[in-house]
């Protein structure tokens, strides 16, 4: 035994020491990761305004909507299972609160918006604990239909949202000098990481995601933990809908298309296990900012939308590739 | 001792079934690190025998069939194949010298058919590429008719009952044509109907001077179908016979190197207790489909009551069916008295019982995770405090947990695969102590651990039934629940047959709880 086991909250170098003894360095190498990126960009973008707080704020802005997905992605890994379908909740959920909104209902905007993601949650989670379906069939189909219902509703249509007092809360404010959507990142985030490290349910999901027959025998319902953890992950991703129609002020089908690999890699670099048991709030959070630093980066060097796709995609199998291997390791 | 008068010139010239020596070993040693498995072991197996192999857990079978398969390596000693001295590099060069091995675990692919797992690896072939399925069908079909064994070659593995899967297990091993096959507990998971149809199956193999060695646990079936035995303990030969020449005690002191006393084959009855004192946990007519029929249990304040039996005698699902995990069981469970149905382990936790799963690595640890994760699995609702989990309250309690059960890590942080075997049971033993529940079930806890570990184990065990709670242990070494029950009740085939108990002055020994489990095969053989 070390001394001082027993002392509670550990400073970073010494939790760092820690991993590190355990073979479990994943989730510094995310924080690496991101410094080096960061920095490379510092000095090669230096005439380009990539430092200037202008652009860093944006930076934030972009990412936001792909962090609140990763902190609730990293509750469906955790648990053992994958959600497909956020990137098709972000387009219903977007859309339904602009048609609601068209018709004057702000409260019920939010309420349906809501709703869509718990809904779609709550189906995808019982079709896999207890029609046993993996969650990767059951979600990949739940993608599907959702695209569906979207381009249904408006026939194809995007939808403008002028409501004033919603776009203000839901993606284009400021509170002060802060971007109302940096305010929500750092809700979900500090909710997220609270909920996974700090409480009995966060530990339990990471206990089923782990071994879910351990959990059943030491008294877990794993089943209603599996359903918990896909309808976080799902109105995560219907949050992060209406927030990029607050910021576009509107709604189109294809919104959220794109996300979905993102949030996936966000979430894994981040240190969050692809097979259950592990789990990093903070960690998607840090790889979130990654992939939004690679993006604006890799815009402001003047590549191409297409050159941009190949540079990103290659970043992200070389990170990944990375953080598993750590992961691997242990 | 043999002196392998059977010579590799004398093979051709004498072809008389029964005495002519196909295999060899001669005074074969192999240790583990300081462990020695086998200490000199000879052993001879004649064409066209059955060839029992008998002992406890731990006395070095498993290591002797692992070297004749070229699993293992011998650090001495020579084994010759028909009066020839070979040396088995790989299972692979096992098989190419005709010796087939069965495992206990079926190594099946249920979504096959019976032919394609028969031919699995020795595919027979058209054009050089292609697989010929009809040739497969024949060549399947032709051995499983050598077996008597009415299957259908068509038929996916995975919808034939256990006893059908065995012989095709059987039958994957003939396709290579051995002349020694080696099964490992082959009835454990079989009925009596499909035992009888396993042993019509290996008489015609010996008729067609197929040599076997038949491991088992079950000793009538080793007396009643095997030509020879011999019987291992401490890495030693101990007792080389045939079965018409020794009986069962025999056997059985062989085993244990202990004589049997009178009183040892258990009274079936236990010593009188107060009326007024209510069973912590309390089993009346507990009926599981064919695995277990009207077991009566009563486990009291301050008890250990052991079940010995042999593997399919029940004990795992009786501990199974009690936590809830069996549905359809039927019968009375009361707990302190009070009838209660449990439907799931979060229910049988409620009611005060806590399980000790038998496979510690898929049941039991979560492997990544800290042994503090491992540890306080089932009691996190009860650490926290409005709902938030204190780093300081937790690891106080991680910490009291490890001094407490003696478990050997650099700190609950430690990842629980980082500790050995044994440690990584205490945390899971631990994990269930730590709920403080009534009545504690432990399906062989100490089953491959080092024996430090299981000393303190064991000491954590009796110390929780002083506490004035139950436990019931399950477990195969026979000499723990000698060591530390005050009742060993035996499971055999589902039923309660007989009950030890020290306090109506049964003995309580290692040779007393193996002559109980077998005393009725005994009778039977």
């Amino acid at each position: 035994m070390t001394a001082g086991d027993r002392d509670a909250p550990l400073g970073f170098v010494e939790s760092a020491r820690r991993r590190v003894a355990a073979g479990r360095i994943e989730n510094l190498i995310v924080y690496l990761g991101f410094l080096v990126i960061f920095a490379f960009f510092a000095v090669v973008l230096r005439d380009r305004g990539f430092l200037t707080p202008d652009n860093l704020a944006n930076i934030g802005r972009q990412t936001a909507m792909v962090s609140i997905m990763a902190v609730g992605m990293t509750f469906a890994l955790s648990a053992g299972e994958i959600d497909l379908s956020i990137g098709s909740i972000v387009a219903l959920s977007a859309m339904v609160a602009a048609i609601l909104l068209r018709d004057g209902h702000f409260s019920l905007a939010i309420a349906a918006a809501l709703g869509v993601g718990l809904l779609t949650g709550f189906v995808n989670g019982l079709l896999t604990t207890k029609v046993r379906i993996p969650s990767f069939l059951v979600t990949l189909g739940m993608m599907s239909i959702l695209v569906g219902l979207a381009r249904i509703t408006t026939n194809l249509e995007p939808v403008p949202i002028t409501n004033q007092a919603y776009v203000f809360w839901f993606g284009s404010g400021d509170l002060g000098p802060i971007p109302i959507l940096l305010v929500w990142t750092a809700v979900f985030v500090f909710a997220g990481h609270v909920l996974l490290r700090f409480t009995p349910f966060g530990r339990h999901l990471l206990a089923t995601g782990g071994n879910r027959t351990a959990a059943r025998y030491s008294g877990i319902d794993t089943d209603r933990i599996k359903i918990a953890a896909l309808m976080i992950s799902a109105t995560c991703a219907a949050v992060a809908g209406m927030l990029f129609a607050g910021r576009l002020h509107g709604a189109r089908y294809t919104l959220g298309e794109t996300e979905l690999m993102t949030v996936i890699a966000a979430t894994v670099i981040g240190g969050t296990s692809l097979f259950g048991g592990r789990g990093s709030v903070i960690g998607a959070l840090v790889g979130s900012l990654l992939m939004g630093v690679l993006n604006n980066g890799l815009l402001l060097l003047g590549l191409t939308v297409s050159e941009q796709l190949v540079a990103r995609g290659a970043i992200i199998i070389v990170a990944v590739a990375l953080s598993l291997r750590e992961a691997r390791t242990s | 001792m043999t002196d392998g008068r059977a010579a590799g010139a004398s093979v051709a010239t004498r072809p008389s079934a029964g005495t002519e020596t196909v295999l060899e070993a001669r005074a074969i040693r192999k240790a583990f690190g300081a462990v020695l498995a086998l200490d000199g072991v000879s052993f001879t197996l004649r064409r066209g025998e059955i060839h029992g192999l008998v002992g406890q857990n731990g006395a070095g079978k498993s290591t002797l069939v692992k070297v004749l398969s070229g699993v293992h390596q011998p650090d001495a000693g020579e084994i010759r194949l028909a009066g020839r001295a070979v040396v088995v590099h790989s299972p692979q060069e096992a098989r190419r010298l005709g010796i087939a091995m069965v495992f206990q675990e079926f190594s099946l692919t249920p979504s096959l058919s019976v032919a394609e797992n028969v031919v699995l690896g020795r595919e027979p072939r058209r054009l050089g590429i292609l697989v010929d399925d009809r040739a497969a069908r024949e060549h399947s079909r032709a051995i499983l008719e050598s077996l008597g064994a009415a299957i259908k070659p068509d038929a996916p593995v995975g919808r034939l009952p256990v006893g059908a899967q065995q012989l095709v297990e059987i039958a994957k091993a003939l396709a290579g044509s051995p002349s020694i096959l080696i099964l490992d507990e082959p009835t454990a998971s079989l009925s009596q109907a499909e035992i009888e149809t396993l042993f019509a199956a290996l008489r015609r193999l010996r008729i067609q001077g197929v040599s076997m060695i038949y491991i088992s646990h079950h000793l009538g079936e080793v007396m009643a179908i095997c030509d020879r035995l011999t019987v291992l303990r401490d890495g030693r030969v101990q007792l080389a016979a045939r079965p018409g020449d020794v009986d069962l005690t025999a056997v059985i002191e062989a085993m244990t190197g202990a004589p049997i006393g009178a009183r040892s084959m258990g009274s079936g009855t236990e010593a009188a207790r107060p009326a007024t004192e209510v069973p912590l946990l309390e089993l009346e007519g507990w009926t599981l489909d064919r695995r277990l029929s009207g077991v009566d249990l009563r486990v009291r304040a301050g008890e250990i009551v052991g079940v010995a039996g042999l593997l399919g005698s029940g004990r795992t699902s009786l501990l199974r069916s009690i936590m809830g995990l069996e549905p359809g069981v039927a019968g009375r469970l009361r707990v302190r008295g009070r009838e209660i149905a449990i439907t799931s382990p979060a229910a049988a936790l409620r009611a005060g019982l806590a399980y000790v799963p038998e496979d510690r690595r898929r049941e039991g640890i979560i492997p990544g995770q800290s042994v503090e994760a491992n540890l306080l699995l089932a009691i996190w609702r009860r650490l926290a405090r409005l709902g938030i989990l204190r780093p300081a309250t937790v690891s106080a309690r991680a910490t009291e947990l490890i001094r407490r059960l003696e478990v050997r890590a650099a700190g609950p942080w430690q990842p629980i695969e980082f500790l050995s075997g044994g440690n990584q049971q205490k945390v899971v033993v631990g994990r269930s102590l730590a709920v403080e529940p009534l009545v504690l079930l432990l399906d062989d806890p100490t089953a491959g651990i080092d024996i430090g570990s299981r000393r303190e184990l064991l000491g954590h065990i009796r110390r929780f039934a002083d506490s004035g709670r139950g436990v019931v242990l399950v477990s195969s070494e026979l000499d723990e629940l000698a060591e530390i029950a005050d009742r060993v009740a035996i499971l055999r085939r589902g039923r309660i047959s007989r009950i030890l108990d020290r306090a109506a002055g049964d003995e309580l020994s290692e040779a007393a709880i193996l002559a109980a489990i077998h005393a009725d095969e005994g009778l039977a053989a």
